[in-house]
């Protein structure tokens, strides 16, 4: 998956948001070791203190540890990866239904609409 | 923290215009910086004070605190904004001739960027197109191992492809205690690897932050607001 960035966020929040995004889908695995903040910056074409400021934000958040030398590995703690996956979709729903508020659907609508259309693509 | 790179109420003038206009300014180590500002903001002229190669009128500028010099060549390598390399030189050529003044100068880390853009080695400058000869004088500037580059417009002849491969030879080759001045109008190709910006106006510092933080505080983009700020 390639690195994307919009030019009107933070990057640092954006290398976090497709770090999670990886984790996730299992593009990396709980215990994989990541890339060195060198390797991984160069490759992503960001600077090395940004990609730093988001390793270190996501040690924080508890998705990723270091070991002294051996590097730094994604979470093993599949609850902390589980809350992960339900906190992104749960943005995903309130961003979907704020769109459809403003496109004047009530919950009811929304809620028929989502039947319809998983019927048909299920 | 040690500053790397030091102004004080830094003016240069020439005859009675203010290229410089009382310039306060501090740069750290480990750093890639954008030094913006429209044309005639002074950019040029920090850069040539920087290296010694003017004078301040008055005020001053210093390099991890030394008045630039033969002592700070040593430390700083520098990217002119106009072609600066004997023309009849082949690349070859200009490889030993780095190497001669400078000791910091890495071969191998030349020789591995001149092959990955593909330049002919045994051609000379003056055959080669203006792109390619801004890419070979980048390239020998880049592969000093330097404490503070200082880079005047480096990629305004380059096409875009090689404009990523420069900033990528500039982040692999980052070192934790070197810093990067980057001057420079295209500022969308290298938001994404600055730490800081730095906008120069009229002579002075009118804005010098972090990026994230920037974007953070404005939802815009650099370029964004830099064409907010210098509208014509």
């Amino acid at each position: 998956m390639p690195w994307e960035f919009r030019s009107d966020l933070p990057i640092y929040t954006q290398l976090i948001a497709q770090i999670q995004q990886r984790i996730v889908t299992g593009q990396l695995q709980p215990g994989d070791r990541l890339p060195s903040v060198r390797d991984w910056a160069a490759e992503a074409g960001v600077n090395p203190n940004t990609m730093q400021r988001a390793m270190t934000e996501m040690e924080r958040q508890g998705l990723v540890h270091s070991q002294r030398t051996a590097g730094r590995f994604v979470t093993e703690d599949e609850a902390v990866i589980r809350k992960l996956r339900e906190d992104l979709a749960r943005t995903q729903v309130r961003d979907f239904l704020a769109a459809m508020g403003q496109l004047g659907f009530g919950p009811d609508e929304i809620a028929a609409l989502i039947q319809k259309e998983g019927e048909n693509s299920l | 923290m040690s500053t790397l790179l030091t102004c004080k109420g830094l003016v240069k003038s020439y005859d009675k215009v203010h290229a410089l206009d009382g310039l306060d300014l501090t740069i750290q180590p480990g750093r890639i910086v954008g030094l913006l500002g429209p044309n005639g903001s002074g950019k040029s002229t920090l850069m040539k004070l920087a290296n010694g190669l003017l004078t301040p009128t008055a005020g001053e500028v210093l390099i991890d605190g030394i008045v630039p010099g033969q002592e700070t060549h040593s430390l700083v390598s520098y990217l002119p904004d106009r072609p600066s390399l004997p023309q009849w030189m082949t690349i070859d050529q200009l490889q030993d001739f780095f190497a001669d003044f400078f000791p910091d100068f890495d071969r191998a880390r030349c020789r591995e960027m001149l092959d990955k853009l593909e330049l002919p080695s045994h051609r000379k400058l003056k055959d080669l197109s203006k792109g390619s000869r801004e890419k070979v004088q980048l390239v020998l500037t880049m592969s000093r191992q330097a404490r503070l580059y200082l880079l005047d417009e480096p990629m305004g002849g380059v096409d875009p492809a090689a404009r990523d491969f420069i900033l990528e030879t500039i982040l692999k080759n980052y070192d934790p205690e070197a810093t990067v001045v980057i001057a420079t109008h295209l500022i969308a190709d290298v938001e994404k690897v600055l730490d800081e910006v730095i906008f120069l106006d009229r002579g002075k510092a009118a804005l010098h932050t972090s990026v994230d933080d920037l974007r953070a505080e404005t939802g815009k983009s650099v370029d964004a607001l830099f064409r907010e700020v210098f509208q014509c």
